[in-house]
């Protein structure tokens, strides 16, 4: 095994050029556990740790964010980037423990992309794209794209996660969780909502192979909330029906589908009416 | 850091602390995992995939050939007795032709380096022949035999009073428990250090003794020539009562001839050690119309999983603690422990009592539905007293303040309105529920906890104390695994002796057995050995005062840190009046005998028991069926609080371990396969699930006890499991038989 | 690249030669540096026993692999007191009866530090949401909350 300490993306990207199958190495919080487990036994790995320029954010001239890949969940718990995106923040603050937040990052959750990924809904919700740069090539890949299934993604051999950027969302943003503990949890459901008006975007986590967004809850709460209404009680928990009519969760042994299809259901209902009393 | 200073002295009653704790914050106390030796090699151990197979082949000829590998052993190489067992030794040291369960170890091998380890375990061949595995415990009993002992690890039945005695009221259901691990933190590790045919093995267990007779048996060596010394102990809970890595970590060091270290990662952890019983219980209860108990009928069946561990004993626990802490006349109750291919279980704080304990606390709860009586009146008016007669026939002559729990855990403060901080929710900062998504409920729960072992079994305790100019050395082989033994015995020699100088000798095999760590019997045990110990040599010291002064020794007393003459106006400081030759006395404890029960289940098998009461108070959020709880109210039957500090530490860290149990905690087997060996599945409660809790200590002291005090470790973890259902049930309508409660449970 | 590498450890320089690359830093810090103060419960980050300070960010060194940690400062459970000369949160931790098997308990004391240092103040739900990933099995956490709250009074007196 050898490892590159990539002290800048461009050090990153010559070594993955020079060994394309290297393990890219972030916060550590997926891949050391395949390690420390003897499931993942790498040939090589490069350290993005040291890489300053991953571990920004900032807010661009057009009012969209960027977000460095290795900027880690602690940072958006709080501050300026919490103000930008509530519903980032709310995800962040889910994952794992504080030292997991001191350690993990978007990247990682995008380059391995669990299902279960906390912060892959908030992306989805928000239409976010992701940067992907290689020693000869750069492109740009909507999260849609991006996630292909069950930990498979677009990102080929050679190409680093440089950041996503997530177009200004005007109106109300908000995250929720399921899980039987009250920290330290996998996510069983997941969603995020963001509306503005009459226009809700809806994607929902770990109850289906990859990140799904909602195109038929969303249309049906375009028709609800025509006209500047507000929901009712059934009105949100229509939406919440039909948006778990559009996952398709499995069983396992951290819940049943029968249950996650519930789960969403009632998460989406109620981030639907928490969109309009906060 | 740990001497006391000033005028606080560390007797019997204060909350002294723990005089390992310095180090254990600075993290310089040695655990056994932290241990090593010069040219030490690593251990690891190859387990079975399969739950049940035969072994065609096992080929370790390539695992020997990675460089670095020192030694590879099968079943082949076990000199001595080939299985292993605390009650009945029915467990393979290796599998030889067949596995029984998932993580039944085949092989080990000793190399340098932890992936030497891995790769070499990788490098064996097993050839299986995969079989259908029995899974189910109920039709384990009937089915083809397992094991050439049988599939039925022990049936019991009592029969008491009248069995054809009816009620007007009568409530009956079905209740199951799921398989609970202990999860300790520090996971199991030892090291074996060889010498000339002999070997020490440093090793967290909660019984020294017991296991170097097992270890010595499958090495084929005399006992005097295995010696263990306790690693330090993070955390037991019942599943380091069984042989893990003993046997296997001797034979690698004895082999090679080298220091061998084992230690296991929390996967191999659950594959490793014995689990709790998972249940199913049917009980029916008959009781008048004002809701006295008239009869209790049970059928219970324990899965024991692959090997029998102390499933006879957690069985004959679990049936006679049937009736509850309530007076009951007549009983038909019986019971099995099935032999399958789920993992082994054994014991785990509760040892059977938890099991019963949730079935007769939800069916307590039907009865006064039943009879339109309030939960708490219903316990009251059914309360068991001293001079009980209990369905085995003993009487139940320990102090039994039932009553006295129930009412002052009642009058503790309810908890203030649903916090408006999210993390307080159901849901925490998953943010599902708002406030108005939340329902509050309360739910009871009672229970009766033996202490000590039972049946016949004569579980006594050694310990012995020195004194020479002032300074007390106590030596004992009582396993620390955390309960604080190490600042009771302190504290007793302090208020016997009169010495603030009080230094504990190494734990390990050089004196009698301690018994173990278990049962919530040390403070009884091992604090009773202490004291006769400290006692015997208290007596010495006023002798050799008395002949000194001219006086009759029976004038003599300790006051503070002096020999005083109750009787005059001498007064020696302890240093000064054991100056000279030192004063050493061994005393060996034992509590009264045990019977076994008779084919009726009649008969005085407990030596003593203990009583606690819990209210919970939990918040539910029934649409997605997550709950929060809020808070945990206790009053607990302790006989005397020897340290305060301690006593609260047992009953939060139980009540804990019980809440997990309710909630959220369960080994999850699918066809004899674990499907969650990890922390990242296997949940644990977090600082955020943690409830209040606000405990009243019932100071009654226990006449049979050597300190007047009973073990306060396991009643914590018996009944806040019902009381917290209990509660979700409160507060949501459903009938909910089973634990862990699953929100789906709840919710669809 | 090279089959050694060194690392910054409480202000002391180590090197770490013909060691596996792929060992974490946890690893590294009990079985090559001797540093058992550091606990290790789950390798998978689920615990908390086995927390350092990262650049003074509390993470998990079961999760850093120690080769990516060259040039970074690592501070360990030895740097923050001794048996002898316990910090305020250790004491805290001895008197308030918050340490039973102590297992989790070096970790704990890491993560009380980076709270306490990070805000002097902490609430209740702050306090406990800051411990939520170092699991204690023995305690129940009533007396870690004890203690947290001594330190809190100490630092604030």
């Amino acid at each position: 095994m050898t490892i590159v300490n990539a002290r800048t993306i461009d050090d990153a990207l010559a070594a993955l050029a020079e060994r394309p199958d290297s393990l890219l190495l972030q916060g550590g919080t997926d891949s050391m556990v395949q390690m420390n487990f003897g499931r993942l036994d790498p040939r090589a790995v490069v350290s993005l740790r040291g890489i300053r320029e991953l571990r920004e954010w900032r807010a661009l001239p057009d009012g969209s964010t960027f977000i460095g890949s290795g900027l880690p969940y602690a940072s958006m718990e709080k501050g300026g980037l919490a103000a930008r995106l509530p519903a980032l923040a709310e995800a962040a603050r889910t994952v794992g423990s504080p030292q997991i937040r001191a350690a993990g990052t978007l990247g990682g959750n995008l380059g391995t992309a669990s299902p279960a990924g906390d912060g892959l809904p908030v992306l989805r919700a928000l239409d976010a794209t992701v940067h992907l740069r290689s020693a000869t090539s750069s492109r740009d890949v909507p999260v849609a794209e991006f996630l292909v299934g069950v930990k498979r993604t677009l990102r080929a051999p050679g190409e680093l996660i440089v950041g996503v950027t997530v177009p200004p969302a005007p109106g109300w943003q908000g995250y929720a969780k399921v899980g039987v503990r009250n920290a330290m949890v996998i996510a069983i459901a997941s969603a995020c909502l963001a509306r503005d008006g009459s226009a809700v975007r809806l994607a929902l986590g770990a109850v289906a192979p990859t990140v799904v967004r909602c195109p038929a809850a969303e249309r049906a709460a375009a028709a609800m909330l025509a006209g500047g209404r507000r929901p009712s009680r059934d009105d949100a928990r229509e939406f919440g029906r039909i948006a778990s009519s559009e996952c398709s969760p499995i069983s396992d042994h951290r819940s049943t589908a029968a249950y996650r299809t519930h789960a969403v259901a009632v998460v989406a209902a109620r981030l639907l009416e928490r969109s309009f009393h906060g | 850091m740990s001497t006391a200073t000033g005028t606080r002295r560390d007797v019997l009653g204060t909350s002294a602390l723990r005089p390992d704790g310095w180090q254990k914050v600075a993290g310089s106390f040695d655990f056994s995992s932290d241990l090593f030796a010069d040219g030490m090699l690593w251990g690891a151990t190859l387990r079975s995939p399969h739950p049940y197979a035969r072994i065609r082949s096992i080929d370790t000829s390539a695992a020997l050939a990675v460089p670095g590998v020192a030694a590879v052993v099968t079943a082949d190489d076990v000199p001595g007795k080939p299985t292993y067992g605390l009650i009945h030794q029915d467990q393979p040291v290796f599998a030889r032709d067949v596995v029984r369960y998932m993580g039944e170890p085949v092989a080990a091998v000793a190399a340098d380096h932890p992936e030497t380890c891995r790769r070499a375990l990788a490098a064996i061949t097993v050839e299986y022949e995969v079989l259908q595995p029995v899974v189910d415990a109920a039709t384990a009993l009937d089915a083809p035999a397992i094991h050439p002992d049988g599939n039925v690890l022990r049936h019991q039945r009592i029969v008491h009073g009248d069995p054809d005695a009816t009620g007007d009221v009568v409530v009956e259901g079905d209740y199951e428990i799921g398989m609970q691990d202990q999860a300790f933190l520090g996971l199991e590790a030892a090291l074996a250090l060889p010498d000339a045919g002999s070997v020490t093995l440093h090793i967290a267990t909660q019984w020294l003794h017991e296991d170097r007779t097992q270890i010595a048996a499958c090495l084929g060596l005399p006992e005097d020539r295995v010696r263990l010394v306790l690693g330090g102990v993070g955390g037991a809970f019942g599943a380091r009562e069984d042989i893990s890595l003993q046997v296997h970590t001797c034979l690698l060091a004895l082999v090679t001839g080298r220091p061998v270290k084992m230690q296991y990662g929390r996967e191999e952890s659950f594959f490793g050690h014995v689990h709790r019983h998972p249940a199913r219980i049917w009980m029916r209860h008959h009781a008048t119309r004002d809701g006295r108990i008239v009869k209790v009928e049970a059928r219970f069946v324990m899965d024991g999983g692959a090997y029998a561990s102390t499933s006879p004993a957690v069985l004959i626990n679990a049936v006679t603690h049937a009736q509850g802490p309530y007076r009951c006349d007549n009983a038909v109750v019986e019971g099995w422990a099935a032999r399958t291919n789920n993992p082994p279980c054994g014991a785990m704080r509760g040892f059977g009592v938890v099991q019963a304990c949730f079935a007769h606390e939800s069916q307590i709860d039907r009865l006064a539905a039943a009879c339109g009586i309030d939960p708490v009146e219903i316990r009251l008016r059914n309360a068991m007293r001293t001079g009980d007669l209990m369905i085995t026939g003993q009487v139940m002559d320990s102090v039994a303040p039932v009553e006295r729990c129930i009412r002052e855990t009642a009058a503790l403060p309810m908890p203030q309105d649903a916090d408006d901080d999210p993390l307080s929710r159901p849901g925490g900062s998953g943010l599902t529920a708002d406030r108005r998504h939340v329902v509050r409920g309360v739910g009871w729960g009672v229970s009766i906890k033996n202490l000590m072992y039972s049946e016949g079994f004569d579980d006594h305790a050694s310990a012995r104390c020195t004194l020479q100019a002032g300074r007390v050395s106590l030596k004992f082989a009582t396993a620390e695994v955390g309960q604080g033994f190490v600042t009771l015995a302190r504290q007793i020699a302090a208020t016997l002796l009169g010495s603030d100088d009080v230094v504990l000798e190494p734990m390990d095999t050089d004196i009698g057995s301690a018994g173990s760590t278990s049962a919530s019997r040390q403070t009884w045990m091992s604090g009773g050995a202490v004291d006769g110990a400290c006692r015997m040599v208290r007596e010495r010291l006023f002798e050799r005062v008395a002949s000194a002064h001219g006086l009759d020794p029976l004038r003599l007393a300790i006051d503070g840190t002096d020999v005083v003459d109750t009787m005059g106006d001498l007064r020696v400081p302890v240093a000064e009046a054991s100056a000279g030759e030192a004063i050493s006395h061994t005393f060996e404890h034992h509590h009264r005998p045990t019977e076994e029960l008779d084919e009726k289940g009649q008969g005085r098998c407990h030596v003593a028991f203990a009583f606690v009461a819990h209210r919970a108070v939990v918040d539910v959020d029934p649409e997605l069926g997550i709950v929060k709880v809020v808070q945990i109210a206790t009053a607990q039957d302790i006989g005397r609080a020897l340290n305060p500090l301690s006593v609260i530490g047992q009953i939060e860290g139980g009540i804990a371990q019980g809440l997990g149990l309710a909630v959220m905690e369960e080994i999850i087997v699918e066809d004899g396969k674990v499907r969650n060996p990890s922390f990242t599945d296997y949940l644990l409660p977090t600082a955020l699930d943690a409830p209040e809790v606000l405990a009243t200590l019932i100071e009654e002291p226990e006449p049979m006890a050597p300190l007047g005090a009973k073990g306060v470790g396991e009643p914590p973890c018996v009944s806040s499991t019902p009381a917290i259902v209990a509660a979700i049930r409160d507060a949501t309508g459903r009938a909910l038989s089973r634990v862990p409660v699953r929100p789906q449970d709840i919710c669809l | 690249m090279a089959e050694h590498y060194t690392l910054r450890v409480n202000g002391a320089s180590h090197d770490v030669r013909d060691a596996w690359l792929g060992e974490s830093l946890l690893y590294v810090l009990r079985e090559r540096l001797g540093l058992y103060g550091t606990k290790g419960a789950c390798e998978q980050g689920e615990c908390g026993s086995c927390t350092v300070f990262l650049d003074g960010a509390a993470v998990c060194s079961c999760l850093v692999l120690a080769a990516s940690a060259e040039g970074c400062d690592v501070t360990t459970i030895e740097h923050i007191g001794s048996d002898d000369e316990p910090s305020d949160v250790q004491r805290a931790f001895v008197e308030q009866g918050g340490v039973q098997c102590g297992f989790c308990t070096p970790g704990l004391v890491m993560a009380v530090h980076a709270l306490l240092d990070a805000n002097p103040s902490p609430t209740r739900p702050e306090i406990r949401e800051a411990i939520s990933g170092n699991l204690c099995r023995c305690t129940g956490y009533g007396r870690i909350f004890e203690a947290v709250d001594a330190a809190i009074r100490e630092r604030g007196a």
